[in-house]
């Protein structure tokens, strides 16, 4: 197997879940952390397309933010490109770094036009005037919008083509990786499809890979080679994705897919239960208080991850 | 439906024709819309942003916005016309008649009252009308079971906050289970579920399902989102451009739906991986409404379209086993 373009090692993002003030640290008292990536371990290879799906609050936005460098770990390591990320060369990776957010109506400088939005990744790589116009020219017909539109700013711009620009700006760079936080859930239905057959289209051509970040399913079904299910800061099930939405291992992404209606599956069944809190975590096994098929070691020990044919698993029902 | 008895519809809706001025003129949201709903029915209503699905769910309860006009129909409520209500038959009608979750739930709540007063307010209201004796302990027990029932954590924590104390799915769920309290005969549910998380979401479509069967409870389902449409629905709208261009009980609209643009919408709808090919999305973008095309308004985007589209509006047409759909391919060119 090719060498990994990103890979976590034992990364940990913990956050303060109170304001630690004077007070305790003269009493000593113990601030509470929420633990949004505990102990995750993964790589996605060049070219590769890795969906990352679950709940909110299952922290894989921040598990995305964590792999683009936007936030530093508070233990373990991410490997972009053979490099370990500090705070020193974080900017320099970067570059090789895109990221395609959720809202396209938030995430664009209302006050740009499409040409200064979509360049901006390239002002300080010191190219000339008409690399840059050329380079502006190829993205933004390949991300299939008109030269028209290089003047106009967003609010001329409907939910799809707004999504094109901010994938286009993400292209432009030539990043090795471009982290997709739910692309596409703001748009409707049809322009949904639009916007999925472009990025399968770009990755086709162009040689990066994506971690697509989303709690849709559907979506993350068409669009990945494999795929790994977040469950309370970890990870639960990894594996090619007709494995984990063929036949899901992990009780818990059985649950997560039982949930979602569909054209084929009428009928839906929520899990049962509470999402736990991410302060308090369960002892042993994060899902057990939770899971249909709980057993003694499962309140006592967490399972790790452990190989269940071609996938991960972390569950104590597959030896 | 070979038994349809004559009992009046729980909503009867008859060339409705709705516009908003503004400052570039008026624009026609809902044009000549007819539609009935059966008591214990639950339909859905689906189509691209803009498509006035949201325009005709606020215009049954006569929630539209100041600049919207009712140009012309009707539109009865049990048997009651609710273009011409006053004052006080209107916040009857509001609340037990038919009730409303709007898709941004943040103003549906009252910001200076806490929750729990919030959800007596509706249960008092409802065992009026039941002519129940109102018991405070029972009420509250009812309130806070309702809130387990779609997945809130802590309810009888949440029955002490206010509004603002509560995350936007939190509210969302609140205003949900003030629906199902009170009952109402028709529940409006306007894209009530894209805040929330899946697993939330599949609880919150069940409740739906068992209140319908249980009260016979009419629902009408607003979303873009066709998978919820079907799981929740047993007749499914598409609208286009404010008409509704296709109505068909939901297996037969998702097996085989008649319109262009519903076969389109049912195929853009992912269900296959990257490796089988291309998803399908629709060519075009949505007319401008205050231009709307001439004759079909989705003859610009349609892959069959014929002379007659360019010129003519399609008229609904019946066909076998229920549906009524508008476009010249299933007939109307005589008339």
């Amino acid at each position: 197997m090719a060498e990994p373009i990103v890979e976590t090692r034992g990364l940990k993002k913990y956050f303060k879940a109170t304001k630690s003030g004077l007070l305790e640290s003269i009493f000593r008292r113990k601030i509470p952390y929420v633990k949004a990536v505990d102990n995750v371990n993964l790589t996605v290879a060049p070219g590769e397309v890795l969906a990352l799906v679950g709940e909110s609050g299952s922290g894989k936005t921040t598990l995305g933010r964590l792999i683009a460098t936007l936030e530093l770990p508070t233990d373990g390591q991410v490997v972009f490109d053979g490099k370990v990320v500090d705070k020193k060369n974080k900017k320099d990776i970067r570059k090789d770094i895109q990221m395609v957010f959720q809202n396209p109506y938030e995430s664009l400088d209302p006050r740009g036009t499409v040409r200064s939005i979509v360049t901006e990744p390239l002002m300080r790589r010191h190219l000339s005037r008409s690399d840059v116009s050329s380079r502006f020219g190829s993205v933004l017909s390949s991300v299939g919008l008109e030269s028209g539109f290089a003047e106009r700013h967003p609010r001329d711009l409907s939910g799809g083509q707004r999504q094109r620009v901010a994938v286009a700006r993400a292209i432009i760079s030539s990043p090795k990786l471009i982290v997709l936080d739910e692309p596409t859930s703001a748009l409707d239905a049809s322009v949904q499809s639009q916007v999925l057959n472009l990025l399968v289209e770009l990755r086709n051509q162009l040689d990066f890979s994506y971690l697509y970040i989303t709690h849709n399913i559907a979506t993350a079904r068409y669009i990945s080679d494999r795929v790994a299910t977040m469950y309370a800061g970890q990870i639960v099930e990894l594996g090619p994705t007709e494995k984990v939405m063929g036949s899901p291992k992990h009780p818990y992404t059985q649950a997560l897919l039982k949930s979602v209606p569909t054209l084929d599956n009428k009928e839906v069944a929520a899990p049962t239960g509470e999402v736990p809190s991410l302060v308090n975590l369960p002892e042993g096994c994060r899902y057990n208080p939770r899971c249909p098929y709980v057993m003694d070691v499962c309140r006592t020990t967490d399972p790790g991850m452990r190989k269940a044919e071609d996938e991960d698993v972390s569950c104590w029902l597959f030896k | 439906m070979a038994t349809q008895q004559s009992t009046i519809p729980s909503v009867s809706i008859q060339d409705l024709t709705v516009s908003y001025s503004t400052v570039y003129g008026r624009v026609r949201a809902l044009n000549s819309v007819s539609l009935d709903i059966q008591r214990g029915e639950s339909i859905s209503i689906v189509g691209e942003s803009g498509c006035g699905k949201s325009t005709l769910g606020h215009s049954i309860v006569r929630l539209l916005a100041p600049n919207a006009k009712y140009d012309s129909g009707k539109i009865e409520l049990e048997g009651k016309d609710v273009i011409k209500m006053k004052g006080h038959e209107l916040s009857r009608m509001r609340g037990l008649d038919a009730f409303m979750i709007f898709q941004d739930p943040l103003n549906s709540l009252n910001p200076v009252k806490r929750v729990d007063i919030q959800l007596l307010e509706a249960l008092r209201t409802r065992y009026k009308m039941e002519g129940k004796p109102f018991v405070e302990e029972e009420a509250y027990k009812e309130a806070e079971d309702k809130l387990t029932d779609v997945r809130m954590p802590d309810p009888e924590k949440i029955m002490t906050r206010y509004p603002h104390q509560l995350s936007g799915g939190q509210i969302q769920r609140v205003v949900i289970s003030m629906g199902l309290l009170m009952r109402p005969k028709l529940l409006i549910a306007d894209e009530p579920t894209s805040a929330l998380d899946v697993t939330i979401q599949a609880q919150v479509l069940m409740l739906l399902r068992e209140l319908q069967r249980t009260y016979r409870m009419s629902i009408i389902f607003i979303t873009h989102d066709i998978n919820v449409a079907y799981a929740v629905s047993d007749r499914m709208i598409v609208m286009y451009a404010g008409e509704v261009v296709e109505s068909n009980p939901s297996e037969q609209l998702v097996r085989n739906a008649l319109h262009p643009y519903a076969q389109a919408l049912i195929k853009s709808v992912p269900r296959t991986t990257k490796k089988e090919g291309r998803l399908t999305a629709i060519a075009g973008s949505p007319p401008n409404m205050l231009h709307p095309p001439a004759g079909c308004r989705f003859h610009p985007r349609c892959p069959y379209v014929m002379d007659i589209c360019k010129v003519k509006s399609p008229p609904p047409v019946k066909m076998e086993g229920g549906a009524v759909v508008r476009c010249f391919l299933h007939g109307g060119t005589d008339s």
